[in-house]
């Protein structure tokens, strides 16, 4: 649609640089309060430009955490979020692929049955069973490890329905084919059907580490020891009663830190996320 | 290469559903068979039981002297090209041809020797490096052929192959099917419901209706002497006229009509729409007689380009030799 309207090019700017300037301005915020010191940021009004002490929040955070509430190194925590961001998609996608072949290719008794199974676990997240789970989890003595922290997660429907209704639109034809061609089902599978899903992979992969990366009420149920403690849990635990008591600075920097991976793999990835949504190759 | 036999083959889902009522024939080493029929009929499901793809309800399949009924696709010994291709899009061209030869556990040398080869004899050799999307359709179609040719196989199998290409596509790739089948002298089984491609190709051909074989028998001969009425109305452009007469069906076909002077009429037309295409006219009408029940048969006439066709009576005769009989009840050609 082609229309040549100045005023209205004019109000749809305007709109969109207060929609930009709505959700950037606390980011910028943010970034300003983890460059200066704490006494700086309490004085009213704060000051609005970056200060001096980047380098110093920074590297202090990152070696030793805060001085009050959390004071595990945010380097550490960092890396506990990397894990839990990467065991999840990964953990995911291994078991969703395969049981999602599965209910596609093989016909078995009650498969139709399985699937709805499957499916029906999407109305039960982790928040709706948190108790049971946990329960296990604890009996397990899983509570403060990596495998307390990913394992219950891992287990999903939404990834299997994605790889399934990706399957479904493999034409039949395709697996007829590699079968005169004499390969057998799990052959077809790596030779064929891993290659063409690599643009749903990359999709899933990057919705499911930033789920991961999130994860909030979980790691926080089940993290007691500061060094099993995720990034997000760490910035909850730096928070210490009062203005007064928090390092503020020190916060915003952990905050700034905890948001570059996500925002990264978001920037890197682009480009297969939107290939993986929009395009199938076949 | 080897013959196929195929004895009392059947195929049902459900005890109700009967597709294939038992088809018989015996496919000589080397031939090229055509299996026509409309959708529906069961011709792709009868070489998809050949193909291994379905199983065999009743009956036996024997490629060679083998009973193949209980064995996997890759144990026939046949290679089959789909109608939409079925090509792996992640794979270039040479990898999709190379794909069933490195199953089979061939060396390198072999592999590659195998795979030039075929795309020499189907002008693919440009292309070797590409992936099937950049191709044409009728480049995909030469990439299954050679996918089929690389392999070697006893028995070709084609299930409506030419269907996605464009009519001049498919005039040239009927060509080039034909030269190949008669350089490599592989036993083909091809199917389709284009008439033509089936009276081109076929050395011998099968005409299926409802799950039956109505009639096995070279094109010339099916057409010369179609055994049912279905044969007789699916064969032909347009098909044989079926006029009911003296109890029993009266079958001429449109070019066997010629228009005479009213006194020797041995058909009355009450003509209605006229096509003129060129290198003859077809005229349409109903039969000027209606029979006891009031009720007329449609009869197209094939005319030449130079007969002057209107709407009104025309009057037709045919030779007796031209004219075939058929019991209207079950259908069946009645010999003379």
């Amino acid at each position: 649609m082609v229309e040549n309207r100045p005023l209205l090019t004019l109000w749809s700017h305007a709109v969109l640089l207060a929609g930009i300037a709505l959700v950037a301005f606390p980011l910028y915020v943010t970034f300003v309060a983890s460059t200066r010191t704490l006494e700086e940021i309490l004085q009213v009004p704060m000051p609005l430009l970056p200060g001096p002490h980047l380098w110093e929040n920074y590297s202090q955070v990152l070696s030793s955490g805060t001085t009050r509430g959390a004071t595990a190194p945010v380097g550490q925590m960092m890396l506990n979020s990397l894990v839990m961001a990467l065991v999840i998609p990964l953990g995911k996608m291994a078991i969703s692929v395969i049981s999602a072949f599965a209910i596609v290719y093989f016909r078995f008794p009650l498969r139709n049955f399985f699937f709805w199974m499957i499916f029906v676990t999407l109305m039960l997240p982790v928040e709706v069973r948190i108790i049971p789970t946990f329960k296990v989890i604890a009996d397990l003595g899983m509570l403060n490890s990596y495998a307390g922290l990913t394992i219950p997660l891992i287990a999903s429907a939404t990834a299997t329905f994605l790889f399934r209704q990706f399957f479904m639109t493999i034409p039949d034809e395709l697996a007829e084919a590699a079968r005169v061609d004499g390969a057998s089902p799990m052959r077809f599978f790596m030779d064929v059907l891993l290659p063409l899903s690599k643009t749903t992979m990359a999709a899933l992969f990057v919705i499911q580490f930033i789920y991961g990366w999130n994860q909030y009420l979980w790691p926080l149920l089940i993290t007691t020891d500061e060094s099993m403690y995720t990034s997000v849990i760490g910035i909850k635990r730096m928070i210490v009663g009062g203005d007064a008591l928090t390092e503020w600075h020190l916060v915003m920097a952990t905050a700034i830190l905890a948001m570059l991976p996500p925002a990264l793999v978001v920037v890197l990835m682009q480009k297969w996320f939107v290939k993986g949504l929009v395009e199938t190759e076949k | 290469m080897a013959a196929v036999s195929l004895r009392d083959v059947r195929k049902s889902y459900t005890p109700e559903l009967q597709v294939i009522h038992g088809v018989n024939m015996e496919i000589r080493d080397g031939e090229f068979i055509v299996i026509l029929g409309p959708s529906g009929c069961g011709k792709s499901t009868l070489l998809r039981m050949v193909a291994g793809l379905e199983t065999i309800t009743a009956g036996e399949i024997l490629i060679g002297d083998r009973v193949v009924n209980k064995l996997e696709p890759k144990d026939r010994d046949i290679a089959m090209v789909f109608q939409n291709y079925a090509l792996y899009p992640h794979m270039s061209v040479y990898d999709n041809m190379a794909y069933g030869l490195r199953i089979r556990g061939l060396s390198q040398n072999e592999i590659s020797e195998r795979v030039n080869k075929a795309a020499e004899i189907l002008e693919l050799k440009k292309f070797l490096d590409r992936k099937p999307r950049a191709l044409s359709g009728g480049q995909r179609q030469r990439v299954a052929m050679g996918r089929a040719i690389v392999r070697e196989p006893q028995v070709f199998l084609f299930d409506e192959p030419l269907s996605n290409l464009d009519a001049k596509l498919r005039v040239q790739m009927r060509g080039e099917l034909q030269s190949l089948h008669r350089r490599l002298g592989t036993t083909s089984l091809f199917v389709t419901h284009d008439q033509v491609e089936a009276m081109t190709l076929a050395q011998r051909m099968i005409v299926m209706n409802a799950g039956r074989a109505e009639q096995i028998g070279a094109p010339l001969e099916v057409y010369a002497k179609p055994a049912t009425t279905f044969v007789a109305g699916f064969i032909g452009s347009p098909p044989m006229n079926l006029i009911p007469k003296d109890g029993r069906l009266l079958g001429v076909r449109p070019e066997h009509l010629e228009p005479c002077a009213a006194s020797d009429a041995m058909l009355t037309m009450d003509v209605d729409l006229i096509e003129p295409l060129g290198a003859d006219i077809i005229v349409y009408g109903h039969e000027g007689n209606p029979g006891g029940d009031g009720s007329s048969a449609r009869i197209a006439a094939r005319l030449p380009a130079d007969a002057k066709a209107q709407a009104g009576k025309l009057a037709v005769r045919y030779a007796p030799q031209n004219a075939h009989w058929f019991d209207p009840a079950s259908g069946k050609r009645i010999e003379a």
